[in-house]
């Protein structure tokens, strides 16, 4: 299986090169496209082979897959390659109004392939080590992407990000070196005592002051990348400055990715503590995240800072739900995930292009997309649906799971839920339906928009919202086994 | 380790915790980046004292790589930047000195106090200058906050991972050398963009004052 595992890392890390050599050519988006379907169909195969054959390692120790992070890795492939074809046209509206020139769609491209890379070795790494090597460098590529249209405000978000992400970045480096030395007394002085593989062996020998306080810094650093409040305020900015395409991808891969890296952690200190700290700690995290994401949603202007609050609410929700623990809640955190980032991409595809038709971002001024483009406003209107849990979509199984799990685990949580998912309810809604009925004055756009990836994400949502495969439902059932360990 | 290496070693990590107070105070770019540079120095200091009593020679490289970017390339970008950019040589901190050491103080016996029952159980040769190594990581966040202005908030943000490195060679004599290859790698990159970013900031505002930055108010 080795070939496969590399194909799926090598891949993009490729695309990026041939990307940056090639230049900017007419054909580029296409060729991040193509780069994107291999990788795609690639981690399909090597989730397949993981799911049939069980967790394996890969090229001596370096590498290993089991089915809970090749199923985010698939995810990762699959949304990284719609979106790629969502950018397509996206990106040259943008270079035909003038926001883009050939030399940063070149680093668009060339960094667009380096960021999924860097997401797929950070989720494939067997290497506490690496995996935070890859975060960083992930949030490099996103910095340069964030800060692609060299406007001031632009600037300001990548560097708030910078900062940030900086801060938070560092913090996860302690941790992990404090885990090492949690580890380093069972182990030795080696470099085994970074593998997650030997780590999860030996979770009941870590030493346990050490590894709480490490697993503090992981989740608060790890939790930056996440957005969680109260270090969150990078997460609006660099959603709304950035191009669109790349708001889908923060939104539907890289918080995943995060929340991947915190959930491993979690099951190694509660291994290691046995006394439901870490839970709590991400019941809290969450809490407060939804919270303050939903009373924030009202005071948006900007349509992609309005969603990307819904993100930070939808995160906390799932780290709240992790935090609950067991199986019913793990199987739902999963299955939120899932349907997250298919429907938040899906959103923001929709999004960017009513952005492109009103030439502009700001909520009062986007008007009657039923009018102008009745399939994105369609889309938009569907996936805010979606989002908002309203059944038969993904989202409300997944949520009414969440819920019913708080019922039983936290009743007093539960109220405060209901509330924060009601009030972004109202809020979203409201504005969605103001973009999409009502009057306008907008012009057609100058290609057409990329529409089938927006319906698949949807239609995706739908089926999980329906029925559940017995295929995926068996893979859900491992990936939340080894999470609850 | 006893005897002289480990009264170097903890005289080393008190240099550290020195310097890492001077630059918290220091509020000239030039001289802020020149205890940068010494503060880099002591680190590989360290990094080759503890490889060479512990014999893990690849310490060595990671202290060779160190001194390689953090104490050359590092401060010789930044001195380029501060010339190429013009910036103004001497900058305010949002509180002033004082009061910063006062809150300096504080963070120090905090980390202490942290890193007090994790050290009792390392079993590492330096396992007593994790404190330190702490301490610095705080003081060095609390210059990225107070400081409104992008070069010290990204020589902050350098300092901090020199706490880091500093943290690792002590408590766990040095993390594999692949991992610390991916570190110092990450960090030349992290370098890179950023220089390259602030020419774009400098194009948008007229200084690196990052009270400019600050229109995105919520709202």
């Amino acid at each position: 299986m080795d070939h496969l595992l590399l194909l799926v890392l090598v891949t993009p890390l490729l695309g990026s090169i041939t990307l940056v050599l090639l230049g900017h050519r007419e054909a580029a988006p296409e060729i991040n496209v193509g780069f994107s379907l291999v990788t795609f169909i690639a981690s399909v195969l090597l989730a397949v082979e993981v799911i049939a054959q069980g967790p394996a390692l890969f090229i001596g120790q370096y590498f290993f897959a089991d089915s809970l992070n090749v199923f985010i890795a698939a995810l990762t492939a699959f949304v990284g390659m719609t979106t790629s074809l969502f950018s397509r046209p996206y990106m040259r509206i943008e270079r035909d109004n003038g926001r883009m020139t050939g030399r940063r769609m070149r680093l668009y491209h060339s960094m667009y392939q380096l960021f999924l890379f860097t997401m797929l070795l950070a989720l494939l790494s067997n290497n506490i080590g690496i995996m935070w090597v890859a975060m960083e460098s992930a949030t490099l590529t996103v910095l340069l992407l964030v800060s692609i249209y060299r406007t001031a405000a632009s600037v300001e978000a990548a560097w708030k990000y910078f900062i940030l992400s900086g801060v938070g970045i560092a913090l996860a480096l302690l941790g992990t070196i404090l885990l090492y030395l949690a580890a380093a007394r069972h182990f030795g002085i080696a470099g085994d005592a970074l593998l997650w593989t030997n780590l999860q062996a030996a979770k009941a020998y870590l030493e346990p002051a050490t590894t709480s306080l490490a697993f503090v810094f992981l989740l608060v650093g790890y939790g930056t990348k996440m957005g969680l409040v109260p270090m969150h305020s990078w997460l609006p900015d660099a959603h709304a400055e950035g191009p669109t395409p790349i708001s889908a991808v923060l939104s539907g891969l890289l918080l995943n990715v995060a929340l991947y890296a915190v959930l491993r952690f979690k099951g190694l200190a509660d291994g290691a503590l046995q006394n439901g700290l870490p839970g709590k700690m991400l019941i809290g995290f969450g809490l407060v995240s939804v919270l303050v994401a939903a009373f924030s949603l009202s005071r948006q202007k900007d349509v992609k800072r309005m969603f990307s609050y819904s993100s930070i609410e939808h995160v906390g929700l799932m780290a709240f739900t992790f935090g609950v623990g067991g199986p019913i809640a793990t199987y739902a955190g999963l299955l939120h995930m899932t349907v997250h980032s298919l429907v938040k991409s899906a959103i923001f595809f929709s999004v960017g292009h009513a952005c492109q038709k009103a030439g502009t971002q700001i909520i009062a001024d986007i008007r009657g997309l039923a009018h102008v483009s009745p399939t994105v406003g369609c889309g938009m209107m569907l996936g805010s649906l979606a989002i908002l849990g309203l059944p038969p979509f993904g989202v409300f199984s997944s949520e009414f799971l969440i819920l019913t799990t708080a019922v039983r685990e936290l009743p007093w949580a539960a109220p405060l839920l209901i509330l924060a998912l009601g009030v972004a309810f109202a809020t979203i809604f409201s504005r969605v339906q103001s973009m999409v009925f009502g009057d306008t004055t907008a012009k057609p756009l100058a290609h057409s928009p990329a529409l089938l990836p927006l319906f698949i994400h949807l239609g995706l949502a739908l089926l999980l919202g329906l029925y559940i495969p017995p295929y995926m439902h068996a893979w859900y059932v491992q990936a939340a086994h080894i999470i609850t360990g | 380790m006893t005897g002289i290496p480990s009264q170097i070693l903890n005289l080393l990590a008190a240099l550290l915790l020195l310097l890492t107070f001077a630059m918290l105070g220091q509020r000239r770019i030039l001289s802020l980046i020149n205890l940068f540079m010494l503060h880099g120095i002591v680190v590989v200091a360290s990094a080759l004292l503890i490889g060479y009593e512990t014999s893990n020679h690849h310490l060595y490289f990671s202290a060779g790589l160190t001194l390689a970017v953090k104490v050359m390339l590092i401060p010789w970008i930044l001195h380029k930047l501060v010339f190429r950019l013009k910036v103004k040589r001497e900058v305010e901190t949002l509180i002033n000195v004082s009061v910063t050491m006062l809150i300096g103080i504080v963070l120090v016996i905090v980390a202490f106090n942290i890193a007090l029952p994790v050290a009792a159980l390392s079993s590492s040769v330096a396992s007593g200058t994790l404190g330190i190594a702490l301490a610095c990581v705080l003081l060095s966040f609390m210059m990225i906050l107070v400081r409104s202005n992008a070069i010290p908030q990204v020589i902050g943000y350098l300092t901090m991972e020199n706490g880091l490195f500093f943290a690792a060679t002590a408590a766990t004599d040095g993390m594999p050398l692949l991992v610390e290859l991916g570190v110092a790698l990450a960090v030349i990159g992290g370098t890179l963009v950023v220089g390259l970013f602030m020419f774009q900031i400098r194009e948008h505002f007229d200084d690196l004052d990052i009270h400019n930055l600050e229109t995105r108010k919520e709202d």
